[in-house]
């Protein structure tokens, strides 16, 4: 082991947003995120899967910066984001990149794509004079893929079409040299036969620059394809918490935890033998808790089909059951 | 072999754009057997959706049928039929259930209101026997039918409107249905629920089904046969099973291998090179040619024909045009 602190680290993470309880109600809290913990080095790979509300996006959006955890630690670098002093910050914030889902609202509509990508690179003071500006940002449109650059340079977003206005968002995280970047649901509104191409743009640059990625999805065929080559994780959430971890080919075709099972023996797949095939673990209940409300115990013991007593009383914690492989599941420990 | 209860021939839709005319459908051929659930597959600008609303003419303003057939039983063209004549058709005969369609329930309404007012709109008063075919059709869509039909929209989740809306659509006993991305906004559970509920509904009834989404796991999972669309054309149609073993457009192929899946190695996956053309200006000759790795010199000249490669298998390719 290095040393070294590593570039991301979470711990007993929560994050509760206040909602009114009626008129005259107090106030309840959802528990968006609770009580989470994860490391990421350089180059990782971290890949966060869930179902729309179980908090992977808040998760990502307060490890980066964007919503104030309730309680719980995030440490870059081994300081706390919280305390950082302004210089410390800055760096953070430069180094700590997001792209976000919508690729048409991410980018300012009245700006072309050199003024969207100069901005950082003068705010940094990357580049300074025309010439250096066109050059960099000429470099970063190769780099991800508009090329020739020059027809692309003074282009504006409604003239691009999604792909390639996702492409512009890449760059202008990337313009910066961040170590982090932040992806949440990137190829969700891309057309289906260019997706690939973003994550293997993605991908590629973890590879040149050793960028580490938070990649978030609903996606588990995304998620696999991107976690799977790039040598990382998957982790599956479920109402603020991470039940399972593991290397992605593990999480994929031998899941641990009763709510992967269910999850993998749901999703449909490209072959009517195989999909028809599958048997479909059966669900005790479709509905899901409330997250204001969490059931005690396990969270998923309402809709588990193993729940046996003892996951009603108390949570289990989440024990490494296989090499890397971990899931918080009262079946993997006594 | 099942006849074929809807037949589009040669047709052609247009969307008026300042500047021109957007190639939306393009000379489509396809025809729905009766009782078969047909899934059409495309990526967004494919021309999949407009292919729905055609069907039932109920495209925008912007947009006209610039050619072509739509025969329903063989004898009306839905095509060229008075507005009156459609009005029998839609929701008696054909109904359509248009993408996120969750959000078109009104919200000030009741669920029982919403079945009341689409019969009413269509001459049917009889209030005891639309709130008994509601019940129905709810429970066979395992829903209470007491308490969904005194709901409001948002009281119920997202698979619950889904299921309200199917209820709705079979309310006046329509021969067939056509669903647009009908489990796109659903989680995953929720999607394998209504996929299984919709495969039930199909079995107990033999409800004619088209079934439009842009998953082609989706397709794989529920249709008997699929077709696949590109850029405003039909590229390959056949039964499920042959398409998916031995897909032969070359763009079928390449948009099989660029689904991130569950199955399969992730190092045979790839994107499809270049983007989908502009439909106002489409490349001369076959439409995939400029991402196609086989395009020869006759693919940018002239339309590819459609070939039978087997009984029910046709692709409109020139490779196999040639043999």
């Amino acid at each position: 082991m290095s040393s070294e602190p590593p570039l991301m680290e979470v711990r007993n993470l929560r994050v509760y947003y206040p909602v009114r309880k009626g008129m005259f109600g107090g106030v309840a809290y959802v528990k968006a995120v609770d009580g989470v913990d994860l490391v990421l080095n350089k180059g990782d790979i971290f890949t966060l899967v869930g179902e729309s509300g179980c908090g992977k996006t808040t998760l990502g959006k307060t490890i980066v910066g964007l919503v104030k955890p309730t309680s719980g630690e995030i440490l870059y670098k081994g300081k706390n984001v919280l305390k950082l002093n302004k210089r410390e910050y800055l760096e953070y914030r430069r180094n700590v990149q997001i792209i976000h889902q919508d690729p048409f609202s991410s980018l300012n509509p009245t700006k072309t794509v050199f003024q969207t990508l100069s901005f950082p690179l003068k705010r940094w003071g990357i580049a300074r004079s025309r010439r250096d500006l066109i050059e960099k940002v000429s470099e970063l449109l190769s780099l991800v893929g508009l090329k020739p650059p020059e027809d692309f340079l003074f282009k504006y977003p409604h003239q691009l079409s999604g792909g390639q206005r996702q492409r512009v968002v890449v760059a202008r995280a990337i313009s910066v040299n961040p170590e982090l970047i932040m992806a949440d649901e990137p190829i969700t509104m891309i057309d289906v036969s260019l997706r690939i191409g973003i994550l293997d743009l993605l991908l590629d640059l973890q590879k040149r620059f050793n960028t580490a990625y938070l990649f978030i999805t609903h996606d588990f065929g995304a998620a696999r394809y991107f976690a799977a080559k790039g040598g990382g994780l998957i982790a599956v959430m479920y109402l603020g918490k991470i039940v399972e971890i593991g290397p992605a080919e593990d999480v994929i075709h031998d899941p641990l935890h009763p709510y992967t099972k269910v999850l993998m023996s749901a999703v449909p797949v490209p072959d009517p033998e195989l999909s028809r095939k599958k048997k479909l673990l059966k669900l005790k209940s479709l509905d899901i808790p409330s997250p204001m409300n969490p059931p005690p115990g396990c969270r998923f013991n309402t809709r588990c089909p193993f729940s046996k007593p003892k996951c009603e009383k108390e949570e289990p914690p989440l024990v490494e059951v296989r090499k890397k492989h971990w899931a918080a599941c009262w079946l993997y420990t006594s | 072999m099942p006849r074929n209860l809807l037949e589009v021939k040669s047709l052609r839709v247009l969307y008026k754009v300042h500047r021109g005319d957007v190639k939306a459908v393009d000379n489509v051929d396809l025809s729905v057997r009766e009782g078969e659930i047909l899934g059409v597959v495309g990526e967004s600008g494919s021309g999949k959706s407009t292919l729905a609303l055609a069907i039932l003419r109920l495209l925008p303003r912007t947009a006209r049928i610039a050619d072509g057939h739509i025969y329903y039983r063989g004898e009306v063209d839905l095509a060229s039929s008075p507005e009156n004549k459609l009005k029998e058709v839609r929701w008696k005969e054909i109904s359509l259930i248009p993408q996120a369609a969750l959000n078109a329930l009104n919200p000030t309404l009741k669920i029982v209101d919403h079945f009341l007012e689409t019969a009413r709109a269509h001459g049917v008063h009889d209030r005891k026997w639309v709130i008994e075919r509601a019940s129905k059709l709810l429970s066979l869509l395992r829903l209470e039918p007491d308490r969904v039909l005194k709901s409001y929209p948002h009281e119920l989740s997202g698979g619950m409107k889904q299921r309200v809306l199917i209820a709705l659509a079979m309310l006046l006993e329509p021969t067939m249905l056509i669903l647009d991305e009908p489990t796109t906004a659903l989680d995953v559970l929720t999607q394998r629920f209504i996929l299984d509920l919709l495969k039930d509904l199909h079995a107990k009834t033999k409800i004619t089904m088209m079934f439009i989404t842009h998953d082609i796991a989706v397709i794989a999972d529920i249709a008997d046969r699929m077709a696949v669309m590109y850029a405003g054309k039909v590229m390959e149609v056949g039964d499920v099973y042959t398409v998916f073993k031995e897909p032969k457009h070359p763009y079928s192929i390449a948009l099989m291998k660029s689904i991130p899946s569950l199955t399969g190695s992730v190092e045979e996956m790839r994107s499809i090179p270049g983007t989908l053309p502009d439909l106002v200006n489409p490349p001369p000759g076959c439409r995939f040619w400029p991402r196609c790795p086989h395009a020869m010199d006759i693919c940018r000249k002239e339309e590819p024909p459609v070939v039978e490669l087997k009984p029910g298998h046709l692709v409109s390719c020139w490779l196999h045009a040639r043999r």
